[in-house]
């Protein structure tokens, strides 16, 4: 076993008629214990990181077939293919879906389980059992949902607004509202975990100043999820009542205000964007180093600015409601305080771009993710600002504008992240490599297919085109035959990876501790890693990201 | 299919063409802020590639300065638009005096306007050009937004108050008017047409467009039929305030606060009267949430309002 | 009674680290409600800025002395609680356990005397439950108390589980079933939860029964 074995040459991968189990295997976590309930009941924060990537993974497609549902029937302006209504229950599915049961979870629970104990050199996180709770509970509030959205059905969109959730629509909103509220317990317990793990467990000489920077950016997402989600708890709370009860909190008959449900939602979801993207931030900041072979520009930058997006993301939330009817003080100061979070995620933007130069940059298929996810959180970020503009925003608020700039940072910002997560840890996470070939082709159709589908909605919703329409007028077809063809590619693009990465399973080479050259504690256990992480606790003694500078390439 | 791309909306107010200038200099700052991003990346990813031979001396780690000036120059840039953006929002919140008053009220599926001399219309509005228009909108269920991309300009109508927007168009035409804001089943056939004429075709159209009575006189009987007339009227024996010229008049309250009575404090008199309570005053009236509908009110307000101009001329 | 410590378990190298790493985990769970009711509180101060005379004169109805009285009784259980807390430190478990359970009577004294209060309300048609016959003068004084019904019943849910688990926890200490004083952590973390639980009555009774 060599720890720095570099992947072999792609084309063997496909003449390896399988290979037996190796003997790393033999010890390995995933063979410890064959049987459903060595699964089911671990404790191991390897396992239940497997067992979130096969969740996740399912909702992923289960909210990319209502997205291709959505866009088919946009191809024509009255939409053949659903009714108002079916439309309506699909769009909702494919926000909640996606929303609570993919991009939140996404990277933390599958990466964030796996990576953090290794990273700062623990055994497990510090409370396993909850770990396994909490896989439940969202397991639990997944399923239910998806029962709700799918047999009784939700027509009122992920934002749930009332009066038209409380008093209005049709539909199963409070069993909605009761599934999305366990799912909440589960991400507060998670969080709560990763944030004692990252106090208490660090080994020894794993100083706050030598942390990976993607636990950096778990640590503030755990705050987020902390404190926000029980802000989303209690509102759900309150809608529920108001549907069952007249509770009236909302309701201006009863001298409620429809607006202070605004408020307290994104006081929990603007903060919940940041919980989707944070972690993506932290996968970018490690794949950067890793292509490059070069420490992190400025870490102290880039490690201060995740937890200065994480509060400032506190203090926007008043940038969703500037044509809300709230006043416009509060929107002056809103915007000026969202301009503010540019800072932080631009000082990230340009650090990487930094850290580049000079490198010694590796086009294998997590770095190709990692650059387009740059390329793509950067076009999300400043067109962003854009919305934050007050008398911008007042036309462009609630079109496919903002639906384009949204899909920028979650779709392209963090499902390329955690593509690129994916691609960089598998060989750790499975011990085997894949076709590198593969994986550029998909890293890069991916892209592709995104900037077609989505690049174009920022042109429909400066003409005026509303989001959340069945129907739309004729003069926007063309551009909506756009989207969807490009939908269409991504579709196809996001299946490769779970092709290539299952025969990678199966037919892959051993990968060796290190196959991509990378420093972290991660990359000195055997892949996959055995029970127990480190046979012993090691002691860090340099920060991190150190490589040792190649020379003899180093004159041109 | 409609073969043609508009790559740019309509424009039919000089307010959206600022718009449009604030979008086009901005987009410009975010390229600049951009573009290094993008050439960099890819510049890189060809100089630098691993196992290609370059000069890779003196890479540093960290730049203190460097950091704090990217940090801070774009900001400051940012500032300065924000300045500008946040100037042409506040223009939205005040109306000219003079501005010609509609009335919008929106309900699940369909958009009234109500012109002041009482001509309604469904999924249309006609308004004159060149002249400023201010809007008060209210809401009969869920929440909707007037949506006119032509003007640039959007706003949320929220049951329980009145929300308002002004504009001046300035293009005779036909535009599209929607609602942006998700509303129920129905969301996407929530729309019609914003229709500007020239101030004689305006008027012809007013004269076609019969009706039996202006607002205020429509608000003036339901005074009578619902019995308001019976304690604010200049006969009544019981203690209630005057309304005549209380439009725009400040009001000093029970709890020791002064509100000027605009169209929201008429409204929430009516259907929440408990909430402010006129000084000197017993709180005695009753509400009307469940008699009057959001038309019957704005109807109402019309005629509290013309009270203040009747004084004015008398 | 003589108990050695136990070797920390699998994730932790020493039992303090152990011990050190469940109060956090407990103090973030904490911070967590907080924030749950922190959503309620702040409802209370926007429907009290929209319509301040009708909330001052809901206040008015409400019981303030029996509220007074409950937050007598949760202090006192909030006493009880430390009391086992110190006690179990001391390794003194029949003591321990006996506090816990005067807590856990405190605590449902305080439910019936909730219980005695909704029913006056509820005479007195001042509850909105489904189906009560109240009577309210304006619409806000109604969301008011509808406010008030959800607040006391999330406070109360809360108290209930603080009762289950001091209830669970008593026998346990008494019989054995808690080594020490490496699990004492399960005492002081149940403890902790119920000086919350408490707490937050502390800021419930001022915003509902003393805004007035």
């Amino acid at each position: 076993m060599t720890d720095t074995a570099l992947p072999q040459p792609e084309s063997s991968n496909f003449q390896n008629e399988g290979l037996s189990e190796t003997g790393t295997e033999r010890v390995s976590y995933l063979r410890a214990g064959h049987s459903l309930s060595s699964w089911l009941l671990t404790t191991d924060h390897k396992r239940i990181a497997i067992l979130y990537l096969i969740a996740v993974t399912f909702f992923f497609f289960i909210g990319g077939t209502a997205a291709a549902l959505i866009r088919l029937d946009l191809l024509t302006p009255q939409g053949d293919l659903l009714t108002n209504e079916g439309y309506n229950r699909a769009f909702t599915i494919h926000g909640v879906i996606m929303v609570w049961f993919f991009l939140i979870p996404s990277i933390p629970n599958t990466f964030g389980n796996f990576l953090i104990p290794l990273m700062i050199g623990a055994k497990d996180l510090a409370f396993p059992k909850l770990n396994l709770a909490s896989w439940y509970i969202f397991m639990a509030g997944g399923l239910f949902t998806l029962f709700v959205l799918i047999a009784g059905g939700v027509d009122t969109g992920w934002t749930f607004y009332t009066p038209l959730s409380s008093m209005f629509a049709h539909g199963s909103v409070v069993l909605a509202a009761v599934a999305v509220f366990i799912a909440g317990f589960s991400s507060i317990l998670t969080g709560l975990n990763f944030i004692v793990t990252i106090h208490k467990l660090r080994c020894p000489g794993m100083t706050w100043r030598r942390l990976p920077l993607f636990v950096w950016s778990i640590y503030a997402t755990s705050i987020i999820l902390v404190l926000a989600t029980p802000v989303l708890a209690i509102t759900l709370v309150l809608i529920a009542a108001e549907r069952l009860f007249g509770l009236g909190i909302f309701d201006p008959a009863l001298g409620g205000d429809p607006l202070l449900y605004q408020h307290l939602f994104w006081f929990y979801s603007h903060p919940a964007v940041y919980i989707m993207v944070l972690p993506a931030l932290g996968v970018a900041s490690e794949l950067v180093a890793a292509a490059a072979r070069k420490p992190i520009f400025g870490y102290q930058f880039v490690a201060g600015s995740s937890i200065a997006i994480a509060i400032i993301g506190f203090l926007v939330w008043g940038h969703h409601m500037f044509v809300a009817g709230q006043s416009m003080y509060a929107s002056a100061v809103f915007s000026f305080l969202s301009l503010a979070v540019a800072v932080p995620s631009g000082i990230k933007v340009y650090n990487w771009t930094a850290t580049l130069y000079k490198g010694h940059i590796s086009l294998d298929p997590p770095f190709l993710f990692a650059m387009s996810f740059i390329g793509l959180f950067t076009v999300g970020g400043l067109t962003g600002l854009i919305l934050a503009m007050l008398a911008i925003d007042v036309h462009v608020h609630d079109t496919y504008f903002v639906v384009a700039h949204f899909h920028y940072i979650m779709v392209g910002g963090t499902v390329s992240a955690f593509f690129g997560a994916l691609n960089y840890w598998w060989p750790k996470m499975i011990g085997r490599t894949y076709s590198l070939v593969w994986g550029r082709l998909s890293a890069i159709l991916i892209f592709l297919g995104f900037n077609l589908t989505f690049f174009p909605q920022f042109l429909l919703g400066y003409l005026g085109m509303p989001r959340r329409y069945h129907v739309y007028p004729p003069e926007f077809q063309l551009l909506h035959v756009f989207s969807t063809v490009g939908a269409g590619l991504l579709g196809v693009a996001y299946v490769m990876p779970f092709a290539y990465l299952y025969y990678s399973m199966r037919y892959g080479t051993p990968a060796g501790f290190n196959p991509w050259g990378a420093t972290g504690l991660e990359w000195t256990v055997p892949s996959p890693p055995p029970k127990h992480n480190f046979e012993t606790i090691p002691v860090v003694d340099s920060l991190p990201y150190q490589y040792d500078v190649e020379l003899e390439e180093d004159h041109g | 299919m409609n073969g043609s791309i508009h790559l740019w909306p309509e424009q039919a107010s000089a307010y959206g063409s600022e718009v449009d200038h604030l979008v086009f200099a901005f987009t410009v700052l975010i390229v600049i802020l951009s573009a290094p991003v993008f050439i960099l990346i890819v510049v890189f990813a060809v100089k630098y590639r691993r196992g290609k031979p370059a000069n890779r001396r003196h890479a540093r780690n960290r730049n203190v300065w460097v950091e704090v000036s990217w940090s801070i120059i774009p900001f400051l840039a940012l500032i300065g638009f924000y300045v500008w953006a946040s100037d042409l929002f506040a223009r939205l919140y005040h109306p000219p005096v003079d501005a010609l008053e509609i009335n919008v009220v929106a309900k699940q599926w369909m958009w009234k306007f109500e012109h002041p001399q009482g001509q309604g219309e469904i999924n249309e509005l006609h308004v004159p050009v060149g002249e400023p228009v201010k809007l008060t909108m209210a809401s009969q269920d869920v929440i909707h937004s007037l949506f006119i991309p032509a003007l640039r300009i959007k706003q949320d109508v929220v049951p329980g108050r009145y929300t308002g927007t002004w504009f001046t168009a300035d293009k005779p035409g036909t535009y599209r008017l929607t609602c942006a804001e998700f509303c129920g089943a129905d969301h996407s056939t929530m729309g019609g047409s914003f229709i500007v004429l020239s101030r004689a075709d305006y008027a012809k159209w007013l004269a076609q467009s019969g009706t039996d009575m202006s607002l205020a006189a429509a608000g003036a009987a339901l005074f009578r039929e619902r019995g308001c007339s019976g304690c604010h009227g200049p006969a009544a024996t019981v203690h209630a305030p005057s309304l005549a010229g209380l439009y725009g008049s400040p009001v000093p309250l029970q709890s020791g606060q002064v509100v000027i009575a605009d169209d929201e404090y008429i409204r929430d008199s009516i259907l929440l009267p408990q909430k402010q309570i006129a000084a000197g005053y017993p709180p005695i009236m009753p509400t009307f949430q469940n008699v009057l509908n959001e038309e019957d009110v704005l109807k109402l307000v019309a005629y509290i309002k013309s009270l203040r101009t009747t004084e004015a001329t008398q | 009674m003589a108990e050695t410590p136990l070797a920390a378990r699998p994730p932790y190298s020493e039992p303090r680290q152990q011990h050190d790493a469940a109060m956090m985990g407990m103090y973030l769970f904490l911070g967590s409600e907080i924030m749950l009711f922190g959503g309620i509180f702040a409802v209370a101060a926007v429907i009290r800025i929209l319509h301040p005379a009708d909330i001052v004169e809901s206040s008015r109805a409400l019981h303030y002395l029996i509220g007074a009285l409950n937050t007598g009784v949760l202090l006192t259980s909030s006493f009880f609680v430390a009391s086992a807390v110190e006690a179990t430190k001391g390794g003194r478990r029949r003591a321990g356990a006996t506090w816990l359970a005067a807590a856990a009577v405190a605590g449902l004294v305080f439910l019936v005397v909730k219980g005695y209060e909704y029913g006056a309300e509820y005479r007195e048609g001042l509850l909105p439950l489904p189906g009560a016959d109240t009577q309210f003068r304006t619409a806000p004084q109604h969301l008011f108390m509808n406010l008030y019904v959800l607040a006391t019943g999330l406070h109360a849910i809360h108290l209930l589980i603080g009762i289950v688990l001091l209830s669970v926890l008593a026998p346990c200490l008494a019989f054995g079933k808690v080594r020490l004083p490496d699990r004492g952590i399960l005492i002081i973390a149940a403890a902790l939860y119920w000086h919350l639980v408490d707490v937050i009555w502390v800021f419930i009774y001022p915003v509902f029964y003393l805004a007035r």
